[in-house]
């Protein structure tokens, strides 16, 4: 439903924007309806910038998102309106969600007077209790309340809820549940679980392996800007070929580790125990590369970005930073 | 679209229904703006000062409606009740307190004219600019410098000039709030750019656009409100900036031709009717304590205003 293809990002940085960061490159993968795909990167692997890309915030630099078959990169005005019906997003920080100055539910009477303005009232109303009930939440607990007098997950919840009014197909969750209490975390998780159910598609960023690996039909390892690994959940968890998708899930017992001490860890390691880079083992640096990828290359000429490992797991090349990929 | 300006209303009134009212313990936004505007002593004393001055100029020249420029009366004439010069007379026989009356309207009208239309610039230009970014910044942050560098006074010379010869009814109190107005936005339009590139990036605002809003919608429900005593505050430094700018241009002989002002008074006193060698100083003293007073008192409430809107720098 939703797909991404050879999506890439980059940012004018320096005094004069005479630099570019690239934060997201050649970032391909597919949402499909009733199913939740994770995101999962360290802090500043580019996740946000991948969900707001889905959502139209910001613009593409490279590739492009399609839904349903239809390109969105190219959509104005009334068309990004209506692209809006079908995808939403929740945000990581829920207080920073809502104008502090209005009430709460504000962002539902957003919704009614963008898309519902003819709707009568009583209708409306019923809707609204509908969506709120389907996220647990009691209208006479958040309704009339200034943002500040509810809690995170209210908030949170609110956001979805918000988000459901709409003729949902796909919903971008930006780690929505990072600061919540363990109690509500559980609430949102069944929530999410519910609305695939329901047949929604669901782009599920978060940093939290286990999360991902709990909630998840799809896994997508993200790092610094580059798919390392991606799969079904099982096969990335089950069978992690990528020597920093190794590291990562041998270390998740250790919960106080640090992302980026993992990264440095293997770096440190100087890449003795990665193996041999399977991508380049497929493609070797040194031939031009001219066959059909892997993922999606069906229609370009583009050097394919991942390797097939097994059906359904694919993993990138193993180049770590530091001239890690091996080549036998 | 009109149900968007119909729901708007509801937000705002929002604090004063009953159910919530109950539940908060904190003061509603409206009533603890109050609270702590009675508290604040630098804004009661400079709103009461206000006040008053507003008073001489609505209701001075109603009470007495003598021409401020006619030159029919008694020359010389110190203040004094009986004569029927309250503030005297000036040395061509006109009488002071009318001039003075009128001189406050003018004041306030240069005031809340030029004010309001270089906030009104300052608002388009900076929000434009801090809310668009890119080259649309760039553009709009050059035409800003280049308002900064001009010489105010030497465009002024020569439109005044202009004006003088081919159109010299124009040069009114009117012309001269415009002038002042499109003057004297560039500040507020780089503060106001400044605050909009802070708010642009909040996630509410990535959530309005995710409603289906965008452009204007978004800057005047979603970043305009939020700066609201903000926009207050930098109105009531242009409005006492317009007013001061006025004066000076007065002062200097390049102030309305027709029609009264406080400056214009203090010019004709010192260079037309020797008010210094005369000693008549209830002709050019009063204007520049209108001045002052006006100017001052509006420098003051912002400084209350600033400790009403910024819970930091309340005294506790
Ligand atoms: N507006 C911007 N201008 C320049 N660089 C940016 C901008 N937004 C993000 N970046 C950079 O892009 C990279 C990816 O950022 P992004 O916010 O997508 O990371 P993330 O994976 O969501 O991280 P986190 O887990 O901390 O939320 C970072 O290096 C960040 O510094
Ligand atoms: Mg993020």
């Amino acid at each position: 439903m939703l797909s991404l293809n050879r999506v890439s990002k980059y940012y004018k940085v320096g005094t004069f924007g005479g630099k570019e960061l690239a934060a997201v490159r050649d970032v391909s993968f597919d949402v499909d309806a009733g199913e939740v795909v994770s995101l999962i990167g360290e802090s500043g692997s580019g996740k946000t910038t991948i969900g707001k890309m889905v959502l139209k915030l910001i613009d593409i630099s490279r590739g492009s998102i399609t839904c349903d078959g239809q390109d969105v990169t190219g959509l104005h005005g009334g068309a990004v309106k209506s692209y809006y019906r079908h995808v939403q997003g929740v945000f990581q920080d829920p207080f920073s969600s809502y104008n502090p100055i209005f009430k709460a539910d504000r962002v539902l009477t957003m919704i009614r007077s963008e898309y519902f303005s003819d709707m009568a009232r009583s209708e409306w109303n019923d809707k609204v209790d509908a969506a709120l009930r389907a996220v647990t939440l009691d209208p006479g607990q958040v309704l009339n309340k200034y943002p500040h007098q509810l809690s995170g997950g209210q908030l949170q919840r609110l956001l979805v809820a918000r988000a459901l009014l709409l003729d949902l197909k796909i919903l971008v969750a930006d780690e929505i549940i990072s600061m919540l209490d363990a109690s509500t975390r559980i609430d949102v998780l069944n929530l999410l679980a519910e609305l695939k159910g329901r047949g929604m598609g669901i782009l599920f960023i978060t940093h939290d392996l286990s999360l991902g690996n709990y909630i998840s039909e799809k896994t997508v390892i993200l790092r610094h800007g580059v798919i390392a690994e991606m799969g079904a959940t099982d096969k990335v968890f089950g069978n992690p070929t990528h020597p920093y998708t190794k590291a990562l899930i041998s270390s998740v017992p250790q919960l106080h580790k640090k992302w980026a001490d993992v990264d440095a860890e293997i770096l440190a390691r100087g890449g003795a125990d990665t193996g041999t880079c399977l991508f380049h083992q497929a493609y070797p640096p040194t031939a031009p590369v001219t066959g059909k990828g892997a993922v999606k290359q069906d229609s370009s000429d583009l050097p394919p970005t991942l390797v097939k490992v097994e059906d359904d797991h694919y993993v990138g090349c193993f180049d770590l930073g530091a001239a890690t990929c091996q080549v036998a | 679209m009109s149900s968007v300006i119909a729901s708007e209303p509801k937000a705002e009134q929002a604090p004063q229904s009953p159910g919530a009212a109950a539940a908060v313990p904190t003061p509603k936004p409206r009533g603890e703006f109050l609270y702590f505007a009675l508290r604040s002593r630098k804004f009661l004393i400079a709103s009461t000062i206000l006040l008053i001055l507003v008073g001489i100029a609505v209701l001075g020249p109603i009470i007495d409606s003598t021409n401020p420029n006619a030159q029919d009366g008694l020359m010389n004439q110190g203040p004094s009740l009986k004569a029927g010069y309250w503030m005297g007379s000036t040395s061509f026989g006109e009488d002071v307190f009318s001039q003075f009356a009128n001189g406050l309207r003018a004041t306030f009208f240069v005031g809340l004219l030029g004010g309001g239309l270089a906030a009104l610039v300052g608002m388009a230009i900076g929000f434009t600019a801090g809310y668009r970014g890119g080259w649309i910044d760039e553009i709009l942050n050059m035409v800003t410098n280049v308002f900064l560098v001009i010489p105010t006074l030497a465009l002024l010379i020569v439109i005044a000039s202009y004006l003088q010869r081919s159109w010299p009814e124009a040069r009114g109190i009117l012309f001269e709030a415009i002038f002042v107005g499109l003057t004297s936005w560039p500040w507020a339009a780089r503060a106001i750019r400044a605050q909009t590139f802070t708010l642009r990036s909040r996630d509410f605002i990535d959530l309005a656009k995710l409603s289906g809003r965008r452009g204007w919608k978004i800057i005047l429900q979603e970043i305009a409100p939020n700066m609201s005593s903000y926009l207050f505050m930098t109105f009531i430094l242009l409005f006492g900036g317009a007013i001061l700018i006025a004066a000076s241009l007065d002062f200097i002989g390049l102030g309305p031709t027709n029609g009264m002002s406080l400056g214009l008074m203090m010019y004709n006193s010192l260079n037309y009717g020797a008010a210094l060698f005369l000693g008549l100083w209830w002709w050019f003293i009063p204007p520049g304590i209108g001045i002052m007073a006006t100017v001052g008192a509006l420098y003051v409430m912002n400084v209350g205003l600033d400790e009403i809107f910024n819970p930091k720098l309340r005294e506790i």
